[in-house]
């Protein structure tokens, strides 16, 4: 067990939310749009990494639980006319929905057949979301207007088309689910996760039920992914097949190995950087894909513990 | 067309599709068998050797068929160098750990298609066949080329089952598949049967793309579908059963092609990848293949 010392992590973490507000003071209005987009994404790869980093699990459908939160709050928006809250709250279930019922499905198969069920159930998903164009708008997708995001609470109005409203949103999902992830991988509860990943016939021999707590944490982790996709939707207004692809499923994983997994911080650090290499190299090149390829294989090559990872092997023994 | 026509030309044309999908799936359940890794960068090398097939002959001039016979055998050789590079570089030094390699071969797949993007190009573009002869059927005339793509790919099949079966080649592909260390203790070299068979089975999948490019063209983006279809193939015939996945391929390639002709594409798939899922999820072995060791 790693010498605990909750008090220099919190404080890290609560450092790191508090840099990221005052950033928003201080960003061009370009960054300022850049960061609420990484920060809404970051969720996303924090949820990935709930399941890759703690359980093992590698999914290579996790665009299912992203876009599924992303049509569950788009498409009430949409067709029902649902305000902001509700319509967030609607997406998070569709994920978490969805999550329970591939999750009891999947976790009879573990390896390289859970790689591949997951990929095709996300692809049925795709293609379903194609097929049902009527409703979800197919490849064109559908754009949410500004006055369906507009909400109040106790009286104050938000306007998620308003920058720094959307900046503060994106925040705020953020460092909830930062700390949530945070309190979940100390607890027993993740810690008997990560027992999962080590050794999961020892875990099993000691009494717990791995299925049950596998199936746990398939449902948060596409809970989160779920939460990210929401506020997605209702931040940027836009939902599209193009998240359910299976592009959508590698960049979380990509994000994740890249910022390490298994550190709550390194979805962040992943989606931060992977976003700023493709922002700095689009200037010059168009070959977009070529730098994820190279960056995928480079990592797994001679980095597979991701810049976190590193970090806290060298430096930072006592993060979690 | 009456409908008893239409069902022959459906089968027909899936016919096609099965003697395609039957050799770019083989590659894949080859790699898959032996080296216990899944190669997602697979409808890549698919691809790679379609677009390089149309270079080829587009490059040779005179008739077609001189361009189409160079193609169908330099095509093959590049991509199979191409998958052996990749191999010695990239999956070797992972120590061919499974998750790593997936990985990986995402990698692979992006760079290999982003490659195709900027020096080929985004337009579909067509390989003459190296004849065009037309078979008259009562109800309508059938490419003659089409049928030749089914020959071809039969005897394709029969010489890699004669091969694994009855050559030495053969016996040490299967003593390293049955068990990889057992077999290096008796002196196979394993690393470079692992090169060879990893080189092979992206071969396979140029062959099949050089055979279909006359009928379907070039494109970019045209590896998604075969590696899809392979996977539910390889999944649906057992992982690493020839037999199974030769008669996976016709079921597969049979009913796709009728259930598109009479009902949605996308329905289709989406069916067929449901059923798939299912298969691996109550039946991992798949419906032929026995229980793995």
């Amino acid at each position: 067990m790693r010498d605990a010392s909750p008090a220099k992590t919190y404080a890290l973490h609560i450092g790191v939310i508090a840099l990221l507000f005052a950033l928003n003071f201080v960003l061009p209005d370009y960054h300022q749009g850049l960061f609420a987009r990484i920060m809404a994404l970051a969720v996303f790869a924090m949820g990935y990494n709930l399941l890759f980093g703690y359980v093992g699990l590698l999914s290579l459908g996790h665009a299912m639980f992203f876009s599924a939160g992303l049509y569950g709050a788009g498409l009430t928006v949409y067709h029902l006319g649902w305000g902001v809250p509700e319509a967030f709250i609607a997406g998070v279930a569709c994920g978490a929905l969805l999550a329970l019922i591939v999750g009891l499905l999947a976790l009879r198969t573990a390896g390289v057949a859970f790689m591949i069920v997951t990929m095709m159930f996300a692809q049925v998903f795709y293609l379903l979301i194609l097929y049902f164009a009527t409703w979800t708008g197919g490849d064109q997708g559908l754009v949410i207007q500004q006055a369906s995001r507009v909400f109040s609470i106790g009286g104050t109005s938000f306007d998620l088309t308003d920058p720094t409203v959307r900046y503060m949103s994106a925040l705020a999902l953020f460092a909830i689910v930062l700390l949530v992830t945070l309190a979940v991988v100390r607890s027993r509860f993740g810690r008997v996760l990560v027992a999962i990943r080590e050794n999961e016939e020892r875990t099993k021999m000691l009494g717990y039920d791995t299925v049950a707590n596998k199936l746990a944490a398939v449902v948060a982790s596409g809970a989160i992914c779920a939460a990210s996709g929401a506020a997605y939707a209702l931040l940027f207004g836009y939902v599209g097949s193009n998240f359910a692809s299976i592009q959508y499923s590698i960049l979380p994983l990509l994000w994740v190995l890249l910022g390490g997994a298994a550190a709550t911080l390194g979805p962040l650090i992943g989606t931060l950087f992977m976003y700023y290499v493709t922002d700095i190299t689009s200037g010059f090149t168009s070959a977009y894909l070529l730098i994820v390829g190279v960056a995928l294989i480079l990592l797994v090559l001679f980095a597979p513990k991701g810049i976190m990872g590193s970090i806290r092997e060298r430096w930072l023994r006592w993060l979690t | 067309m009456h409908f008893g026509p239409h069902l022959l030309l459906a089968a027909l044309e899936g016919l096609v599709t099965s003697a395609v999908l039957a050799l770019t799936a083989l590659g894949l359940s080859l790699v898959f068998g032996v080296m216990r890794i899944v190669n997602v960068a697979h409808g890549e090398f698919f691809m790679l050797g379609a677009v390089l097939a149309w270079a080829i002959s587009t490059a040779i001039s005179g008739h077609p068929a001189i361009g189409f016979v160079a193609a169908l055998v330099i095509a093959p050789l590049l991509v199979g160098l191409a998958a052996f590079l990749a191999e010695w570089l990239v999956l070797r030094r992972l120590k061919y750990n499974p998750e790593s390699t997936i990985v990986a071969t995402i990698g692979m797949l992006y760079i290999i298609q982003q490659l195709a993007l900027t020096f080929y190009g985004p337009e579909a573009r067509p390989v003459e066949p190296p004849f065009s002869y037309r078979i008259l059927l009562p109800w309508f005339g059938y490419s003659g080329y089409k049928l030749s793509v089914v020959a071809a790919s039969a005897v394709l099949l029969v010489i890699t089952w004669l091969v694994l079966t009855r050559t030495k080649i053969g016996l040490i592909m299967r003593a390293t598949q049955y068990d990889r260390e057992t077999a290096q203790a008796f002196g196979i070299p394993v690393e470079r049967v692992y090169a060879g068979v990893f080189a092979v089975g992206a071969m396979l999948a140029a062959i099949a793309a050089v055979l279909i490019v006359p009928i379907s063209q070039a494109h970019y983006l045209m590896g998604q579908d075969p590696l899809l279809l392979s996977f539910i193939v390889v999944i649906i015939g057992g992982l690493g059963s020839l037999r199974g996945t030769v008669v996976a391929a016709i079921l597969i390639g049979l009913s796709d092609g009728i259930i598109s002709m009479f009902f949605s594409p996308t329905l289709a798939k989406i069916i067929a990848t449901l059923v798939v899922a299912m298969v691996l999820v109550f039946r991992p072995q798949g419906l032929f293949g026995t229980t793995p060791r």
